[in-house]
């Protein structure tokens, strides 16, 4: 099987489909993004016709902070990063707590892993609008329960004011997304080996001890996961907010990636679009880069 | 590691660790908690069924959060024919078969040259692919739709299978190869004395064998373009091909007052996931696990 004149080109052939996709839709799309990033381009004419404007796009991207035309760029990656810090600091120690209370053998595990894990199945537009639907200012069951409670001042228009808008589209996120994390740090919880666990025990460790010293730093490697995918996740973000917000009101949920779409669909800036998208890769892949240097600082 | 967490046997002699030596009151509290959260988990979704089957009436007062006092099975028709759920339910469909049976095909055949050949760059070609984990959807938008644009695809089915395809590519790999590093060589190498050559024992041996790849590889895809937005909601505007999550968005805007319907649309697009869920979901959360953990 090793010398046959036959191997080259079966193993190009059986290469061949995934190739041409990954190539073809994946990695070739992803350079023309970083060369239509530096055109003034309407996506109309022909890009040979477009003026090009060096760093111009990204440039305008950090300085158009002020006025009525302002991109807000900056404010939007302020918001994804906000969003990536609430993910980590609330999200992910609630997906921790969970999965340690569950990881140790407790009646009705599954049952309870399974509900909680549920909410990641349904779409993000579903989830969207249920909440759409939560928040509705007369008649969601949020303002209805407060209500219900005497607590008329509490009732808000809560995805239409600018102070509480991104709370409220953090809320469903953290209500989505808790279970991923938890689902996968309960694996890591699993795996660590009762011989760990019961030498402690025997050495007289509580509970608290044991998971603290023993369970934290053997599940590590997923604790880095769950952070990465967090932190690249929020600057992604995109389904729900679309939903919920679409960027309102005032700009005041806008991320990179509404903002992309608005520059695509509201402004025919082609070439602006395309400049955020590269920020937001680059952005991606050097928190992910300064996630793994943290994690591998702490062995 | 993720496929032994579930096949534990559930009952037999307890470790040590499992005996409990929580307080009664830590237990109460650890509980109280647990089903806190299970019921956040629960409860929209509890009301999203009920308030499908309800009237403006009932959701907006007389019964907010109780079963259904009428049974009103036509916000489903309406959500149905008026809101053409059913169309874009079998948009969605198509779209997600056709990508998973490209996403498997391209990912086992990839992986069986990428494993049981030995060549020079497949361990660089291996990680050229394993990128894909990281590139996120957005990178390709811009690119993607003047291409579709120019070539007049946009509005097609196509316009979503390939990038959907494209892009659950390098997870299904991923899984695949760890697969089929289970198959034992000896078993190919057998085939292909016995002359099934190359491709005979591809098909007749590895494929088979690779059935619980094929799920976990499917189920993840699966998830995937069902509820993908950006891509479906800026390559098709034709509501003959829109997919559920656009077609939710535009039948949210048709129905604005009326709730009945649109919790009855939502409830369309939720039931197949959940339905699979409710049977199988230790191994959908495997696959969830096995994408995560080996990434």
């Amino acid at each position: 099987m090793k010398n046959t004149f036959g191997n080259k080109v079966n193993i190009f052939l059986f290469l061949l489909p995934a190739l041409v996709l990954f190539f073809g839709i994946l990695i070739a799309p992803v350079i023309l993004s970083g060369y239509y990033s530096f055109f003034s381009w309407d996506g109309m004419k022909p890009i040979a016709e477009a003026e090009n404007l060096g760093f111009g796009n990204y440039k305008e991207l950090f300085s158009s902070t002020e006025g009525v035309n302002a991109i807000g760029f900056v404010k939007a990656m302020g918001n994804s990063l906000l969003l990536a810090l609430l993910s980590v600091f609330i999200q992910l120690p609630m997906s921790l707590g969970l999965a340690l209370m569950l990881g140790r053998g407790i009646k009705g595990e599954r049952a309870f892993l399974s509900i909680y894990f549920m909410p990641v199945l349904i779409s993000t537009v579903v989830i969207g609008q249920l909440w759409l639907k939560i928040y509705n200012p007369s008649y969601g069951i949020l303002n209805v329960a407060l209500r219900g409670m005497g607590l008329d001042s509490l009732a808000k228009t809560w995805l239409g004011k600018k102070e509480t808008a991104l709370a409220a589209c953090f809320v469903p996120i953290l209500w989505q997304y808790v279970g991923y994390h938890m689902l996968l740090m309960y694996a890591g919880v699993k795996s660590v080996p009762t011989e760990l666990r019961e030498a402690a025990m025997l050495d007289g460790a509580t509970d608290g001890q044991i998971n603290r010293f023993i369970v934290i730093p053997y599940i590590k490697p997923i604790l880095k996961v769950s952070v990465i995918f967090a932190v690249t996740g929020s600057l992604k973000s995109f389904d729900l907010i679309y939903v919920l917000t679409n960027g309102g009101p005032f700009h005041s949920t806008e991320v990179p990636s509404t903002l992309m779409i608005n520059m695509l669909f509201l402004r025919n800036r082609y070439g602006m679009g395309s400049a955020i998208a590269v920020i937001l890769i680059l952005t991606c892949f050097a928190f992910s880069l300064i996630i793994n240097a943290i994690f591998k600082q702490e062995d | 590691m993720a496929k032994d967490i579930f096949d534990k046997p559930k009952s037999g002699g307890k470790s040590i660790s499992e005996v409990r030596r929580t307080s009664a009151v830590g237990k109460v509290f650890i509980y109280i908690g647990l089903i806190f959260w299970a019921f956040i988990n629960l409860f929209p979704v509890y009301w999203m069924f009920t308030f499908s089957l309800k009237s403006n009436k009932e959701i907006f007062g007389e019964n907010v959060a109780g079963l259904p006092k009428e049974w009103l099975f036509s916000n489903y028709s309406s959500a149905m024919r008026t809101g053409s759920m059913a169309k874009y339910f079998l948009n969605s469909t198509i779209v997600a078969v056709a990508t998973i049976l490209i996403t498997l095909i391209a990912a086992i055949m990839a992986t069986y040259a990428l494993t049981r050949f030995k060549w020079k760059g497949r361990k660089l070609l291996n990680s050229i692919f394993m990128l894909g984990l990281t590139i996120p959807i957005h990178a390709s938008l811009v690119p993607i739709y003047v291409i579709l644009k120019n070539i007049n695809m946009l509005n097609t089915y196509w316009s979503l299978i390939l990038p959907y395809s494209a892009f659950s590519l390098a997870m299904a790999i991923l899984i695949s190869s760890g697969f089929m590093s289970e198959i034992p060589k000896d078993l190919d190498e057998a085939a292909y004395i016995d002359g099934c050559g190359v491709w005979g024992t591809f098909i007749r041996i590895i494929v088979p064998l690779m059935k619980p790849a094929v799920a976990t590889v499917g189920i993840y895809t699966f998830l995937q373009c069902w509820n993908e937005l950006m891509f479906a909601n800026v390559f098709i505007n034709d509501s003959a091909y829109k997919t559920l999550p656009v077609g939710i968005q535009a039948l949210s805007g048709q129905f604005t007052t009326d709730w009945g319907p649109i919790g009855a649309a939502l409830v369309v697009a939720t039931f197949p996931t959940l339905f699979v869920y409710l049977f199988l979901s230790g191994k959908i959360q495997e696959s969830f696990i096995a994408g995560a953990v080996k990434g």
